[in-house]
């Protein structure tokens, strides 16, 4: 029997350092239906799970699957699924749910190219504006973009930090090469670890409301079984959590589905800096292609350009803010991702005519070259 | 001349209302429907079971029935169209000592939801699905389902549906059900029994239960609301363990109604504790 905090040094991918992070961070319901290339991230967990207390089943499909992660967080439990492009999509409704009755649970996502079926085994990030808009309706939600297995382990475990303590579905943006990939994964002490849970009502069970926000935004969540007799649907409701049929209901609700994410973003967006303090050029990238950006700005800055390159460690809620200051004092932004343009019109859009923005990117299956974005840099700048 | 009071100075009691938030009634059931009926006989079932009512949870899908988890006061969980069941796979999963029950309609369960159903019977999943038979889409205005008689008018056939039903007792049977029965809301202590044995029988238990929609079935069947009753009454054959095979719905040769299966079973979460749990001395 191995211990939940497997605490040392690994060689391991970053499927699996995902799912050893979801362990390290209290999961103990994993749903799933295979998929490449997120498939390992389902193996491991169904090996894992038992030994902890916990409980792994494979679902009959994708919808299925995240359904089953969303009843299992209202027993207490921290939940997590894992999919890819095909099977996200699938997903797309019950995600909605899963934002609208504000349950806490991770859904990890290791993107292949599409559309369709695509290139099963080869890299994509073409899912980025599915994650933020796939499901129906105007919400808010986290999604995170590792670009490493120590970072997949890391992220996972902020990722169920956030979950529960936003009451929101968290997305773990993994890509195939961050998912298959094989490097140095340290595992902390137990300890050292910063675990988030939910919170818990405290007050008398005759008068509580399942939706009545504390000062953050967020409501305390009771779970099955403890006598609080709650009601949850995913039809607009009210305080209560009963179905309400009007405007004012309506507005209420997405008032606090967005405030909570919107008025924490200090605390929700996380960004990384690279070679940032004098740079006039700012290559902006997230996931595998961070790895592109890093060669590209040093090979640039060989070149005697000053490029600087900030990575989007959390990309949904989008760092709109930063992009803004920044677009006021360079010369531009180029966006590195593996799709055709998606991050690329969100800095477009937050550089609001002050910086030209333009895009690095590919249809899918590869790493894009750093000589791709030294190309961009000399015909742009 | 006496008068009658206008209005009483306190609602009495119903023998029920300890199950239901009663803050949220009038319910949206229309009148003639058998829902309330199939509704209120659950409730009865879990009362009997004397089992605490923090030990149930109730999952529905969408539609007419699946408004039940609204109105009744437990934990209980209103979700998406056709996914009650994985939704209550996880929940029983995670916390297998909760009794978990799913109420829904033949819309929800069979036709968007078939797949979940066939599964949850395979896996024995310990889960006691309520289906709220009206043979069709009562809350979209009486549209054709999974379930609609060949030949029934509806929105979407209005000539007559080209296509067969489902039988329901033989599809859950086949998937591997514990407990099969089916009844109609003219045999409600029949069915009170029944739904009380489904949620004391461990595994997956299905029971089915016919219930008019006189406003969006019957009224383009030539079927007046009593008329369902009738044939409730005068054309179902009541043969406890009966083969499923022949438990389809036609009321010109009869309707089988009874108790088609029980058996017991290991259950999903019984075999998963059993394989891969580590024992206690390991």
């Amino acid at each position: 029997m191995k211990p939940a905090v497997l605490t040392g040094e690994h060689y391991i991918t970053g499927d699996i350092a995902c799912a050893e992070g979801a362990i390290a961070a209290g999961c103990l319901f994993f749903g799933a239906y295979p998929i490449t290339p997120a498939t390992e991230i389902a193996e491991h967990m169904a090996e894992r799970l038992p030994d902890i207390g916990g409980t792994f089943i494979q679902m009959e499909d994708e919808i299925a699957a995240i359904a089953s992660i969303l009843g299992a967080a209202w027993t207490g439990v921290k939940s997590m699924t894992a999919t890819s492009g095909p099977g996200f999509s699938l997903m797309m409704e019950n995600l909605g749910f899963g934002v609208c009755t504000e349950t806490p649970c991770v859904i990890v996502n290791v993107q292949r190219t599409g559309p369709s079926t695509g290139l099963p085994t080869m890299t994509g990030q073409g899912d980025m504006m599915q994650a933020r808009w796939g499901s129906h309706g105007d919400y808010e939600l986290i999604a995170l973009a590792p670009s490493s297995p120590q970072d997949c382990f890391h992220q996972t475990i902020r990722a169920f930090n956030l979950s529960e303590k936003y009451r929101v579905p968290v997305l773990i943006m993994s890509d195939e090469i961050v998912g298959h990939m094989s490097e140095k994964v340290v595992i902390p002490e137990a300890s050292e670890i910063h675990l988030v849970d939910r919170p818990k009502p405290t007050g008398r069970k005759d008068r509580f409301k399942l939706y009545e926000a504390d000062p953050n935004g967020v409501a305390p969540m009771p779970a099955i079984g403890e006598g609080y007799n709650i009601h949850v649907t995913g039809l607009t409701h009210d305080e209560r959590g009963y179905p309400a049929m009007n405007v004012e209901a309506q507005e209420a609700m997405m008032t606090r589905i967005k405030g909570k994410i919107q008025g924490n973003l200090d605390d929700i967006i996380e960004t990384e800096s690279y070679r940032m303090e004098d740079a006039e050029i700012v290559i902006v990238s997230y996931g595998i292609s961070v790895r592109t950006g890093l060669a590209a700005v040093d090979q640039a800055r060989e070149m005697g350009y000053k490029a600087g390159l900030l990575r989007l460690v959390t990309v949904w809620p989008f760092p709109e803010a930063m992009i803004r200051e920044i677009a006021t004092r360079v010369k531009g932004f180029i966006t590195v991702e593996i799709n055709l343009g998606q991050i690329h019109y969100e800095v477009e859009r937050c550089s609001g005519g002050k910086a030209p923005a333009f895009l690095v990117g590919s249809a899918g299956g590869k790493i894009i070259h750093p000589d791709k974005v030294i190309a961009c840099i000399q015909e742009k700048f | 001349m006496t008068i009658n009071p206008k209005k009483l100075a306190k609602q009495p009691e119903h023998p029920l209302d300890d199950l239901i938030r009663t803050e949220r009634i009038p319910h949206i059931w229309c009148p003639g429907c058998g829902i309330g009926t199939a509704f209120s006989s659950c409730l009865s079932a879990i009362k009997a079971t004397g089992i605490p009512y923090n030990k149930f949870t109730m999952v529905s899908g969408i539609g007419c029935s699946a408004r039940g988890a609204g109105y009744i006061k437990l934990d209980s969980f209103h979700t998406t169209h056709g996914r009650a069941i994985p939704f209550a796979s996880g929940i029983k999963m995670a916390k297998p000592d909760l009794k978990v029950i799913v109420f829904s309609g033949d819309g929800d369960l069979f036709a968007i939801g078939g797949n979940h159903f066939i599964h949850a019977a395979r896996r024995n999943m310990d889960l006691t699905v309520i289906c709220v038979n009206n043979l069709t889409y009562g809350m979209t205005g009486g549209q054709c389902a999974a379930t609609t008689p060949n030949k029934a008018k509806s929105t979407t056939t209005p000539l007559g549906n080209p296509d067969s039903p489902f039988n329901l007792p033989l599809l859950a049977y086949a998937a591997g059900a514990s407990y099969v029965a089916r009844w109609t809301i003219l045999h409600t202590r029949d069915l009170t029994t029944a739904i009380n044995e489904a949620i004391v029988r461990k595994g997956f238990s299905f029971i089915e239960v016919l219930s008019p929609c006189p406003i969006n079935y019957g009224r383009r069947n030539k079927e007046k609301p009593l008329d369902t009753l009738r044939l409730y009454q005068d054309k179902t054959i009541i043969k406890n363990g009966a083969d499923p095979a022949r438990a389809d719905i036609d009321f010109e040769k009869g309707v089988v109604i009874g108790k088609f299966i029980d058996i017991d079973r290991s259950t999903c979460d019984d075999r998963y504790t059993e394989l891969h749990r580590p024992c206690s001395d390991d």
